[in-house]
């Protein structure tokens, strides 16, 4: 490998200003001072109490558990129809339909969410957790998608091909083969879309009809000084578990890989 | 069991049609809807006839709307000129100064920061620029000035600031792939042949990588045209963008053709420059193998 101290110092400062915003929350989710600023004035644990006794904050805590559950077993289930449609059959029209399916990916997000707002309002559908949901699923099947694709590609065709011929079924093929096989695929598809359902702000904020949610709750408490500290806390938290939840992710992505003997391509985009 | 073609066919339509349904109903049918709006007359909760272009082009005539669109566009282009040139160096030490078995630790490592929460992101971001916040407290702590900067106070600044870390895994990822796919003995040939290694760079590397950038331009601009968070919380809904306009007219003013107009207007916006972009540099494109 050649050697470029430049370029390597470089590639740290990149680092730092991709990780600061993200280092200073936990220095000052601890810090024993309700101004966010230097010099650090002792080590308290306080905002962590303060944020757990906000009712508000817990109530708006598990309504994005239900909406990111809900979203991360239906995105993924449909990820699963048309990964395994795309990569396994040839059809008509599978490069509009895939397209379709894939393009929240590029389109701007309060786009998707206002032509949806916009529908459900004017055929009368009553906001809630649930119209949130809907949203969610839609942005996060592509990511679903993407996914379960490379974990299907991996899957070697004869292995299925072998099982049929030895008189299973369709059916019993598929689950005693494929699923097994791409189940790491699976989860980390419902992983990813679990983190993003629950990190997600503008759908959350326009289709729900005003139920504290997680994103949305962050986003009106930064407002107020005094409560920054505690957001901080739960910031805290909040990145340590998404992290968590990738690193687990990441892991069963290579598992599968390793499992159907393809090559490592690095990460999930 | 070889399948004939028309059952594979019948087989796939079947799987692919949960899914094709739902994006039918939940994203084609509401952008449709937002084109039919677009062209239609209301304000105040009604839509109607007749069908009209006034919405659009009251968006070029009246200063309100065009201002708007223009920063928009001028933020978004700022931050993906900031974010590509900043990603190019990153991608090109990881793909060329990196051991192969430490590449994808690097990977991950740059693109964590894009799995946590935008809204908290952003948020920081806030309490980073803003009045005695922390590049102040810093400033002043290390003594290179006595009063607050308040970077926050210039929000095209700070907008560009912040748009740029967010969106920075996504320059990152695709100069790198292309960056891995060109042909290193292409780089020896030049450097046998007597080239220096700048002359290399700009002659086989960057060309050859170009389909990255390009790929990294889109992914970079297309998105931030449409952000709603960072306008709303660092310019403090005093500098709104696109999506903010499009929030006042369709909720706050409740006009829903203007809203749909401004909507797909900025749709139609990223689109012809994406493709002018594309057209551009059609020459890098397919080239390589």
């Amino acid at each position: 490998m050649k050697r470029s101290p430049i370029l390597g110092a470089y590639a740290v400062a990149y680092l730092l200003f991709l990780y600061g915003p993200i280092l200073i929350l936990p220095l000052f989710a601890f810090n024993d001072s309700r101004i966010v600023a230097f010099p650090l004035s002792g080590f308290t644990t306080q905002w962590f109490g303060e944020m757990w006794a906000d009712a508000n904050l817990r109530k708006a805590l598990g309504n994005s558990l239900i909406i990111a559950l809900s979203t991360a077993t239906i995105s993924t289930a449909l990820g699963i129809f048309a990964a395994r449609s795309s990569v396994r059959y040839r059809w008509p029209g599978k490069a509009v339909v895939m397209g379709m399916i894939m393009v929240p990916l590029v389109l701007p997000e309060m786009i998707v969410a206002m032509a949806l707002l916009v529908v459900l309002l004017t055929i009368g559908v009553p906001l809630s957790i649930f119209t949130i949901i809907l949203g969610h699923v839609l942005i996060c099947m592509p990511f679903a998608v993407a996914i379960l694709t490379s974990a299907f590609q991996s899957l070697d065709k004869s292995l299925e091909e072998a099982a049929l011929d030895l008189g299973e079924t369709q059916i019993s093929t598929f689950q005693l083969i494929v699923l097994p096989l791409v189940m790491p695929g699976i989860l980390s598809a419902f992983l990813i879309t679990f983190t993003i359902s629950i990190d997600e702000f503008i759908i959350a904020n326009f289709l729900g009809k005003g139920d504290p949610i997680l994103s949305v709750y962050i986003f009106g408490q930064f407002r107020f000084p005094a409560k920054v500290p505690s957001m901080l806390a739960l910031g805290t938290l909040l990145v340590l578990f998404s992290i968590c939840m990738l690193a687990i992710a990441e892991y069963f992505r290579r598992r599968g890989i390793a499992k159907t003997g393809g090559k490592d391509s690095g990460g999930f985009l | 069991m070889a399948k004939t073609p028309s059952q594979e066919a019948k087989t796939g339509w079947l799987l692919i049609s949960p899914p094709a349904i739902y994006a039918v109903l939940l994203l084609a049918a509401p952008l449709a809807t937002v084109l039919i709006y677009s062209v239609m007359t209301g304000g105040r909760g009604v839509v109607g006839l007749p069908f009209t272009l006034q919405n659009f082009t009251d968006l070029v005539q009246k200063p309100v709307y065009l201002s708007v669109m223009q920063r928009s566009l001028l933020v978004s282009l700022l931050v993906t000129l900031t974010t590509v040139v900043l990603a190019y160096p990153i991608a090109y030490f990881v793909s060329f100064h990196v051991s192969p078995s430490k590449k994808a630790l690097w990977l991950f490592l740059i693109t964590i920061p894009f799995w946590t929460s935008y809204v908290i992101r952003v948020s920081l971001w806030r309490t980073i620029l803003g009045y005695n916040g922390i590049v102040d407290s810093s400033l002043i702590g290390l003594g290179l000035t006595d009063e607050p900067v308040n970077i926050l106070s210039n929000g095209i600044t700070s907008m560009i600031i912040t748009l740029a870390h967010a969106y920075a895994p996504f320059a990152v990822l695709p100069i790198f792939v292309s960056l891995e796919k060109v042909d290193r003995s292409l780089l020896e040939a030049g450097q046998d042949l007597g080239e220096s290694r700048l002359m290399t760079f700009i002659r086989v590397t960057l060309p050859l990588s170009m389909p990255g950038v390009i790929a990294a331009v889109l992914i970079v601009f297309i998105p931030t045209v449409g952000d709603y968070v960072t306008p709303e919380l660092i310019g403090g809904g005093k500098v709104p963008l696109i999506a903010n306009m499009i929030e006042t007219q369709m909720l706050k003013l409740q006009n829903r053709p203007v809203g749909s107009a401004i909507a797909v207007a900025a749709m139609l916006v990223v689109g012809i420059v994406s493709v002018v972009f594309v057209l551009l540099n059609r020459r890098f494109i397919g080239g390589s193998k």
